[in-house]
This record gives C-alpha cells, structure tokens and sequence, in this order.
C-alpha cells in the first residue's frame, strides 16, 4: 500500500509541474496577477509531492520490500543501511526521481529568493522550471516508474552494483545531479529573460549566484567521481574520457564560461546574447548528459539503463526545451543591446577569449564523444575514440586559455595600457618558467617538454592568483579585496593547483604490475614494499582476499597497506579496493590483482606523485565559487528590506511619541 | 537576424543524428574483414621457436583463431571456456599478441593449453592486418579460410551459441 502512496505523490507533483508551467507563464503574457501568484504555491506543492515519492522509496528500500521491482533489483537485505539508502540513486528509475527531487529543492530555493524581483519576471522563471520539471515527471512516469510491483515478490533482492558499494560513489552521483540541475536555473532566466525582452544588469545580478552554485557542485561531483574511479576501478588512472565523465564535463565547461560571461553582463552590459546563448547551452548539455548515459547511445562502464523508448522519450524532451528556448532566441536575441563597448587591451576581451577557447574544448569532447555516433549514423561502421585524442585535442585551446588567464586577472575593465600589463606580469612569467625547469629536474631527476610546458602553465596560473592578495596583504595601506574579488583569485589558484598536479601525475608517474609471493620484497620509486601475509575477510555481503602490505623507505616504516579483491555475495563480480598511502607529495597505490597459482599474486603497484592536486585543486576551485556567490551584493536585497524594516519601526517609535 | 537561428539548426542536426543513434547497436562493431578471405601469415610457434604456425595450418577445416595475452585479465576469463572448447574438438589456433614468451609458456603451464598452436606476433603487424582492437578477440575462419565471424570481448556459452556455432551448422548443412 506505501508505495502506491508513493506514485499517487509522484502523480499529484506531476500535476503541480504542469499547473506551475502553465499558469505563470500564461498570466505573465496576459498580465492576470492571480494567475502569476500562483507559480510560488504550486512549487511548493510540487516540492512536498516530490519529498513524499522520494521517501516512500527510500523507505521501501530501508524494510527490504522486495515486491517493489526497482528495490529488489539494487537492494538485498544484506547490504548496509547506508547503501540502501543510496541505492534508491543506484538505478535508472530512482536516480531520476532524485533528479526530479534536486529540480523541486531548486525551485523552492529560486521561488523563496525572487520576492525581490518583478513578479512578472520570477513567474516566467518559475514557469520554466515548471515546464523542466513536468518533462522529467511525465518520463518517470510513463517509462521509468520506481514504484512497479513485481509479483510474485522476490525472496532476495539482486544487491547493489558492487561498484557503487562506496562511500565516495554515494556522495558522487547526487553533487552531481545538483550541479546538472542546477543548471536549470540560469536556463530558466535566461528564457524568462527572451519571453520579457529585456535583459539588464540586475538580471545578471540575479543570476549569478545561482550558476556560480550549480557549478560548485558539479565541481565537486565531477572531482569525486574522478576520485572513486582513481581507487575503485583498480587501474590507478583519473580521467579516462568516457562519455559519461564527457557528459559531466561539457556542461561543467559551458558553466565556466557562463559564469565569465556574467560577470561582463552585469559589470558592463554587453554580451547579453551570448550569455543567454551559453545559458541555454549549459542546460541543453545536461540535459544530453542525461540523454547519453540513459538512451545507451553510446556505451560507457557505467550507463545502466538502455532501452531506445526511454531515449525517445528524452530525445522528444531535449528537442521540446533547447530547442523551443533556442527557436525562441533565434526570435528574440537581437533585442538585446549592448549597453556599451571596450578596447582589445581589456578585462572583457580577455573574457570573450575564455569564453570562446572554452566552447572550443567543449565542441571538441562533444565531437569525440559523438564521432562514433555519427560515423554509425552516417553507415560507415562503429568505432571509437580514445584517450589519446582527447588528451591531445583538449591541449589545444587549453595552453592559450591558462596563459591567458594569468593576464586577465589584473586586466582593468574597458580599456588598459598593454604596458602597465605586461610590465607587471612579465617576472612572474620568468620565474614560472624558472620554476618549471628546475623543479622536476630536483625533485624527480629528469624532465621533458611536456612535463615543463604543463608545469609552467600551472605555476603561472597559481603565482598569478597570488600576486593581488600577497601584495595587498604586504601593503597595509592598499583597498581590502572584496569576497568576490577573493573568490576569482582563489578559485584561480585551485586551478593552478590542478594543472600543477595533472603535470607531474602524468609525468612521472611509476607503475609496476608484478607477481609476488607473500615474504618477497620489492623496490618502486625509493620505496620498500614487503608482501607480509594474506588472509581471508568477510563483510556483511561479500568475502575478500586481504593483502598485507608493508611500505617502507630506507628502511624505515611508514604504512601497512591492505587492499582487497572482493567478491560480493549475489552479484559475483570480482572487485578491487586498492590500499593507498596519501600524501600530499605523492600516492602509493596497491591493487591486488589475479591469484597466479602456487601462492603468487599478480600486484599492481603505482607511484603517483602529486595527484592529490588534482582534487585539491577542484576543492580550492568549488571553495572560491563559494566566496564569490555568496558576495555582499548578491545579499543586498535583504538588507535593503531590513534597512526600510528597520525605519519602519523608526517611524512607528516617532509616531507614540 | 539568421545568425541567431545557428544555434537552433544545430541542434536540430545533432538531434536527427540521435535519433539515427537510438536504434543503431553501439556494441556490435562489424569487422569489415567478414566474408573475406584472411589475411595471410607465418609467424614462429610460441612452444617451438624454430617452427612456424601460419594460416596454411589453419586452412581445410573450420577453426578459431584467438588473439590472447598473459598481460589481458579478460583472457583469463574466457579460458575455461576456450579449454572446455578445444575438449569438445573445436581446433582453437592461440594469436600470442605483443606478449613475452616465457610469461606466455608459464600461464600455458598453469591453466592449462587450449591451442593446437599459438603464433607469437610479437610487434603487432599480424593483429594489425586483422583489424585487432584489443584482446580478447576471436575469428571463427571456414575451411577455405573465409573469416565468418569475429568477437570482440570474452568468449562465452551464450556468444558461442548465439554467433559461432549457427554459422558452422549452416555451412554443414549446406554440404
């Protein structure tokens, strides 16, 4: 009975979407006040209906109801109560209904922030989100629905995927599903934006934060999915340029651009279409994130769902949201007037060249992640695209945009000497260059030009984050930075920190795949690793061949490493939990790997120095995406409502007088 | 203002080649090699150096040529069933792609030799004229050494049954 309660929910919210779309929208372009009032309570509404559906199925999932077709299929009873409650996003069906629930909390959080704005202009918002959020609940209905029986009942649940049996996997999928979504909302102001005709600075103002926001998450998820894949599939890599990693990428790519792009809008008043242009793309391509991993148009490791209705489906909706926004800029975009221009020497010009080298790199992983696609399309054959053209291809637009970086931080806005410029920036450049020769050379003995073309680019970055705040914080008379000015420059900085260990990770990394027996002693990088013992151990659903690894340097101990091959009770996959020593420094990384016979172990071990840049870095970026949303300007609003609260009261203590 | 409707018609491209997409099988990749003759080789034995294992041993019955190496974990997946095979009398012909010959000898040693002989090809030139992508991969050859199939993957019951053994009675029965 709970789960028909559960879909009755999900209808009902479904209900909502679609009064929540029709209605605003439809009182917006009458001018009915009644009608525009009620994009806020059908949100809300919408919102409660989605949290209930949502719960009933985690709670399904929590008391083992196998007759609930999507829980026997991703739950046992044996699995922990943490992984049953995230095994409600480890399916197609509820990962979706997850997806539904992110949009509803984004909704809330916009209709609860738009009391500021013209209600004509929150009600066009809230209409589109509407329209996204009625798409995805009439796909979950018709086609995916998380709450189909199954009868007879299943004895036992089909168990999780054992790969997303982690912790990092259960964090990974929802931070990204709220980036991906959050997407939603500059999408839906920039259409409200089309429909009203008329795009200002305050509307960049309002939508800033909000992309900043979704873009911090989609940071930190995709930074986690690399960090899972790096220890859980077992081969030590980071990146692998799947196209479900591409999915999340490119709208994270378009997303930086959108935020740069703002930032002109609303400081200056030019680039309005492309703006509203890289809005509805940063969407479009979440959306086909969506479209790619479930349709099994192209196959990744981890799609789940393939079946062609259900890509239809998305297909239909893709094609109904970008490209009626699209139909309807292709109409409306010449309206919007640049309110101003600038010289070639000027912050906008440096980022009109972030913009376009980003959607460069963008428009090529979205072309090696669908080449494969057109070339079956076209009936030549399948084939696929691997690492080396991604790695290759996305250096190109990348060097010019890291170099150019490190200038466009202390450009001036409109127009500047290029002189002033270059003579404050050009020690840093030598110094970077410095730095890049002689540190790999010290610390690793050998280099190469790659290794010092990568490292230059991050040391350039990272010093030119740091000049401003190090020089300011030197000078006791200077103007204190701003939140906003402190995000760019820290954010800046985790991006330097990346590129600094993405460098020297793939330069100089060591990896040995060799078979051992338990006693024998082996050397990698100036380390000591004895294959002390192996011992069988049992969790809760699986049992596990335990290696018993010492590290050693010089003789001196540093860490017992125990990685696991793990097979899992119902699903009987064989998995590798690798055992990793971290330090900031450098990874060692042990992989069990095959049982050879007569007690050896094929062992991969690896030397990964500085990959743990790679991630701190991606956090360094999300925590000045945080300083920068959450800036004093984007809280005005409130203050200034406080303020008039505040002589309100004034007058009203005068008036008793 | 038709610059504006770019990104429009764009879209409407990329959609058109999704739908294409949605009912086209990205798991099977045909090898253009299917139904010719194949490629000719003579490489040495892995288990006799001096001797020479090429597609004239191979010819006047049906058999499989199967590209392998000690350093592919599928491999290892698939060789029980490759050994389950060969007992049943299917002649199983071993491709040893860019692998060491001692490593190669020892993991025969080990689990066991499914190959009536396996041909080292050491630098790759021979898996490259058969289109290899990775291993494992599997060619079911005809008498007349026509390749009739190819699997990309681990062979298993299931592939065999669905892929390979269908084409072999079709021809039987045709005699």
């Amino acid at each position: 009975m709970i789960p028909e309660l559960g879909q009755f929910a999900l209808i009902l919210a479904c209900c909502l979407a679609i009064c929540q779309a029709a209605l605003p929208l439809a009182g917006a372009q009458t001018g009915r006040r009644d009608w525009m009032v009620m994009a806020r309570s059908a949100a809300t509404g919408q919102f409660v209906f989605v949290a209930l559906a949502y719960s009933v199925l985690t709670y399904a999932f929590v008391v083992d109801d196998f007759s609930v077709r999507f829980v026997a299929l991703h739950s046992n009873s044996d699995l922990p109560l943490g992984y049953k409650i995230a095994a409600v996003w480890g399916g197609h069906e509820g990962s979706l209904l997850l997806w539904s629930l992110m949009l509803a909390l984004w909704t809330l959080a916009v209709a609860a922030a738009s009391r500021s704005q013209p209600l004509e202009f929150a009600s066009r918002v809230l209409g589109v989100l509407g329209i996204v959020s009625a798409g995805v609940l009439l796909f979950t209905l018709l086609t995916s629905n998380p709450f189909d029986r199954l009868l007879p009942p299943a004895f036992d649940g089909n168990d999780l995927n054992p790969l997303l049996q982690d912790p990092a996997m259960v964090a990974h999928p929802p931070m990204l599903y709220v980036g991906y979504v959050g997407m939603a909302v500059p999408f839906a102001f920039a259409v409200a934006a089309l429909l009203t005709g008329k795009l200002d600075r305050n509307w960049a103002r309002w939508t800033r934060p909000w992309t900043v926001g979704a873009w911090i998450f989609l940071t930190v998820g995709i930074a986690l999915g690399s960090w899972w894949a790096y220890y859980e599939l077992g081969w030590g890599g980071w990146w692998f340029w799947d196209p479900v990693e591409n999915a999340s990428f490119m709208p994270w790519l378009m997303g930086t651009a959108l935020i740069h792009s703002l930032a002109v809008t609303e400081r200056r008043g030019i680039f309005k279409s492309w703006t509203v242009l890289l809005a509805i793309a940063a969407f479009t391509l979440s959306l086909l994130g969506t479209f790619l991993v479930r349709s099994g148009v192209l196959i990744s490791v981890h799609s789940f769902a393939s079946d062609p209705q259900r890509g239809l489906f998305i297909l239909m909706l893709l094609l109904l949201i970008s490209g009626g926004s699209l139909v309807l800029y292709a109409f409306r975009a010449h309206n919007l007037e640049a309110e101003g221009g600038f010289r070639l020497v000027s912050r906008e010009s440096f980022v009109l060249a972030n913009n376009i080298l980003l959607v460069i790199a963008c428009g090529l992983i979205l072309f090696g992640t669908l080449y494969p696609l057109f070339h079956d399309a076209m009936g030549a054959g399948n084939l696929s695209v691997g690492e080396p053209f991604f790695n290759a291809v996305f250096l190109v637009p990348m060097l010019p945009l890291v170099f150019l970086l490190g200038l466009g931080m202390h450009a001036a806005w409109q127009k500047m000497n290029p002189k002033t410029l270059i003579g404050r920036l050009r020690w840093l450049g030598v110094a970077a260059l410095l730095i890049a020769v002689a540190f790999p050379l010290i610390a690793y003995g050998s280099t190469g030009v790659m290794t010092v073309v990568g490292v230059t680019a991050g040391v350039w970055v990272t010093l030119s984050s740091l000049l401003e705040p190090v020089s300011r914080w030197l000078d006791s008379r200077a103007v204190r930075l701003t939140r906003a000015q402190w995000g760019m420059f820290i954010a800046h900085l985790g991006v330097g920190l990346f590129i600094i260990g993405a460098s020297v990770t793939s330069a100089f990394t060591i990896e040995t795949d060799r078979a051992v027996r338990v006693g024998e002693t082996w050397e990698i990088a100036g380390f000591d690793i004895e294959f002390r013992g192996l011992r069988e151990v049992e969790g809760p659903n699986f049992i596990a061949d335990e290696g018993e690894f010492e590290l050693r340097r010089d003789g001196e101990f540093i860490a017992t490493l125990r990685p696991q091959k793990r097979i899992y009770r119902v699903q009987t996959e064989p998995m590798t939990e690798a055992a990793i020593d971290g330090r900031m420094a450098r990874d060692v990384f042990v992989a069990l790997g095959e049982p050879l016979g007569d007690g050896a172990w094929s062992v991969r071990v690896q030397y990964k120095p500085m990959i743990r840049f790679i991630w701190f870095g991606c956090v360094i970026m999300a925590l000045g995406g945080l300083l920068a949303a959450t800036d004093r300007r984007y809280r005005e609003p409130v203050r200034e409502r406080a303020e008039v609260k505040a002589r309100v009261g004034e007058t009203a203590k005068q008036g008793s007088h | 203002m038709w610059r504006y409707a770019i990104p429009a018609v764009l879209l409407l491209v990329l959609g058109a080649f999704f739908y294409r997409g949605l009912y086209l099988n990205p798991t099977v990749v045909e090898s253009p090699l299917i139904g010719k003759p194949a490629p000719e080789f003579t490489l040495p034995d892995l288990e006799n150096p001096e001797g020479t294992v090429g597609t004239e041993d191979i010819a006047g019955r049906y058999a499989l040529l199967n590209v392998w190496a000690t350093w592919c974990v599928e491999c290892r997946h698939e060789h029980d069933f490759l050994l389950s095979l060969a007992e049943s009398g299917m002649p199983i012909y071993g491709l040893n792609w860019k692998d060491e010959r001692a490593a190669a000898l020892e993991w025969l040693d080990v689990l066991g030799d499914p190959y009536v002989a396996s041909a080292v090809d050491e630098i790759g030139d021979v898996a490259i004229d058969y289109g290899v992508y990775g291993a494992p991969e599997t060619f079911l050859i005809g008498p007349d050494l026509t390749i009739l199939a190819k699997h990309i993957g681990p062979l298993s019951t299931p592939i065999w049954e669905a892929r390979f053994a269908p084409l072999i009675e079709s021809h039987h029965g045709a005699r």
